[in-house]
């Protein structure tokens, strides 16, 4: 067994993973590991399953085979409460759209996911996350009154409130012009890093391949 | 953040959606709750107002009418009976009639009726003095809690009867003697709070001079002097035979021998006199009540149906707008139990705001009703009293928002997270 010395711990890996859809198609991956703290391009044409391989990281899905290890708990073998609890607590997830629970403020939703993980409700963390992202005057707004940069750096604040051990991001950067991207994705990484959680990034979008070296093709 | 601060906004969040599931529940609750109250208390006052009377006398015509006008003090009398025709009932050797009091009605004040009668009557209603003595002379009144309450009456007061039974404010007739308030009666739940109680005799000087009979003035100075004067049941059967009061109120020795029970036939087939069972007649009434109470029933269940039909819909409709947030729930670490316990939670919070509504709605109506209806029937009603079963209603509320929510729930729960989040 070689032993690679400078490796970080894998934080994120999976194997043999395939996934049928109800339709009847099937779907295989290769086969992914990620250390703690770094950052992953997941490439692939649209229709090449991309978004399923994510769900299936995060647990949201079921594989027809194969496994996903993250920090060293292997997540289909949870009950499916544990699994939803374990990936509130241990996965940060932002999708291409901000999405919100609409009736209540931003404080409130990043309130729930501290809850909805098991934590303990702490506003303080709130505050000042929200005020590293320049949304400290939103936090009692609803999701509907923010721009859509706005809602998009909330949505990170959202996925790492509970500094995870990895953030899984959907097209992040898809729906957003030059500035912004550079913006989100700049947040992303350096949010990733303050809590050294593995990032893993799936996009077809070619801004990005640019600034991020590590890449799996599907 | 908890579940029940999340449900609550979710339902304030779009406030009109939940609206018409509110109202609803509110209405079907507050039918329930109204329905419940005025049979309860109905029934209290029906009972209470009992007071151990076998048989009511008086003059032919309907036994009901009889009954509610000597009992109750509410419709018109069926005529007068002359103390010829009643005396035997106060005979203490009667084999049947253990004891009997005379009244005599036809007078009001203010609405409140002029009650001419022996003090007798207070210890069958168990009615006591709050204040003052027991009236012993003619034009004496002693008057229950709620006439001296509503008419600010107190010991010394003097009024004017008014001819009639109906307050018909300026157009009242007034008789030129005045009454005066001797002694007011303690709050007893019973008729006795609504009536002016005084002599039986006091009647006949009003009516004389009125109607230019010659009972005018007819002995009335006689007791003067005498210890009881006219309250006393002597003074009465010692007038004139053609003398008339209203009904008397009768109380059997035995109500279960076989002299009792055919006591009332014997009485309507060999006399002028009309002899009514009130237990019987205010059984009639309550049937009467239930069957109109068993159409309210169906009309009650009716929108209970359509009130758990319309938090069913304003639920499932809200669970296809709000997919995706479900979905971002189960994200962020919500497992499905959580999903089915927030939307069982919306469907209980409509069922609890409906409820107590519904409360709000029936004891509104109750307090409205108790300004109007007590004049009318005689029937007081306490808008502040909650009843027991009213808590029953509480868990009727929450089980039919419950049954409501359930189907809603389990399918938040079971809805496939990774589709809905590509759809999204």
């Amino acid at each position: 067994m070689i032993r690679l010395p400078y490796l970080a711990t894998i934080m994120l890996s999976s194997r043999n993973l395939s996934y049928q859809y109800p339709s009847g198609e099937r779907l295989t991956f290769p086969d992914i590991d990620c250390p703690a703290g770094e950052t992953r391009l997941l490439l692939g044409k649209s229709g090449s399953g991309k978004t399923t391989l994510l769900q299936l990281l995060a647990g949201l899905r079921t594989p027809a085979t194969g496994t996903v290890t993250i920090d060293g708990t292997d997540l289909n073998a949870l009950s499916g409460t544990a699994r939803d609890r374990f990936r509130g607590r241990h996965l940060g997830m932002v999708f291409q759209t901000a999405h919100f629970v609409r009736s209540v403020s931003i404080e409130d939703n990043l309130l729930l996911a501290q809850r909805l993980a098991g934590h303990a409700a702490d506003k303080t963390a709130i505050r000042e996350l929200l005020g590293q992202l320049e949304l400290g005057h939103k936090a009692r707004s609803l999701p509907s009154a923010l721009s859509v940069g706005q809602q998009q750096r909330a949505a990170i604040a959202r996925a790492i409130i509970n500094r995870p051990a990895v953030i899984l991001a959907d097209e992040p950067t898809s729906a957003l012009d030059d500035d912004n991207t550079a913006q989100v994705i700049k947040l992303l990484r350096e949010s990733a890093a303050a809590v050294n959680a593995t990032l893993l990034i799936v996009t077809h979008d070619n801004r990005l391949t640019s600034i991020i070296d590590q890449q799996t093709r599907l | 953040m908890n579940l029940l601060s999340l449900a609550w906004k979710n339902l304030t969040f779009k406030p009109l959606s939940a609206l018409l599931s509110v109202l609803l529940f509110a209405l079907s609750i507050g039918l329930i709750s109204l329905l419940l109250n005025l049979r309860q208390q109905a029934d209290e006052q029906f009972d209470n107002n009992l007071a151990g009377i076998n048989l009511v006398v008086g003059a032919k015509g309907s036994p009901l009418e009889l009954t509610l006008n000597s009992m109750y003090h509410v419709g018109y009398a069926t005529g007068n009976v002359t103390l010829k025709e009643v005396r035997s009932f106060f005979n203490p050797k009667h084999p049947i009639v253990a004891d009997a009091v005379p009244l005599s009605v036809g007078d009001s004040y203010r609405g409140y009726r002029i009650v001419g009668t022996t003090p007798k009557l207070l210890d069958w209603y168990d009615a006591s003095l709050s204040d003052g003595r027991i009236w012993e002379d003619d034009f004496e009144v002693v008057i229950g809690a709620e006439v001296a309450g509503k008419n600010g009456l107190s010991l010394g007061d003097k009024f004017r009867s008014n001819h009639g039974i109906i307050d018909e404010g300026e157009n009242n007739i007034e008789h030129d003697d005045e009454f005066t308030v001797v002694g007011i009666l303690a709050p007893g739940g019973t008729v006795m709070d609504q009536v002016v109680l005084t002599t039986n005799q006091t009647y006949w000087h009003s009516h004389g001079e009125h109607e230019g009979e010659d009972h005018a003035g007819h002995d009335h100075e006689d007791h003067a002097g005498h210890n009881h004067g006219k309250r006393d049941i002597q003074a009465l059967l010692e007038t004139d035979d053609d003398q008339e009061i209203t009904s008397v109120l009768v109380r059997y020795r035995n109500a279960s021998s076989f002299q009792a029970l055919n006591f009332p036939r014997n009485i309507n087939e060999n006399t002028d006199l009309l002899a009514a069972n009130p237990a019987y007649e205010i059984s009639e009434v309550r049937r009467q009540f239930d069957s109109g109470q068993r159409i309210l029933g169906i009309l009650v269940l009716a929108i209970t149906i359509v009130s758990a039909l319309s938090i069913f819909i304003s639920l499932f409709n809200s669970l296809r707008d709000r997919r995706y947030e479900l979905a971002l729930l189960r994200v962020m670490g919500a497992g499905r139990r959580k999903i089915f316990s927030l939307i069982i939670i919306e469907g209980l919070l409509v069922a609890v705001i409906g409820y107590v509504l519904g409360l709000l709605l029936s004891h509104g109506i109750l307090y409205f009703i108790a300004a109007n209806v007590s004049d009318d029937f005689r029937y007081s009603l306490d808008p502040a009293r909650f009843l027991p079963e009213e808590w029953w209603l509480l868990g009727g509320a929450l089980l039919i928002g419950f049954l409501a929510a359930i189907i809603p729930a389990i399918q938040a729960a079971n809805t496939d997270i990774g589709e809905t989040l590509v759809e999204g």
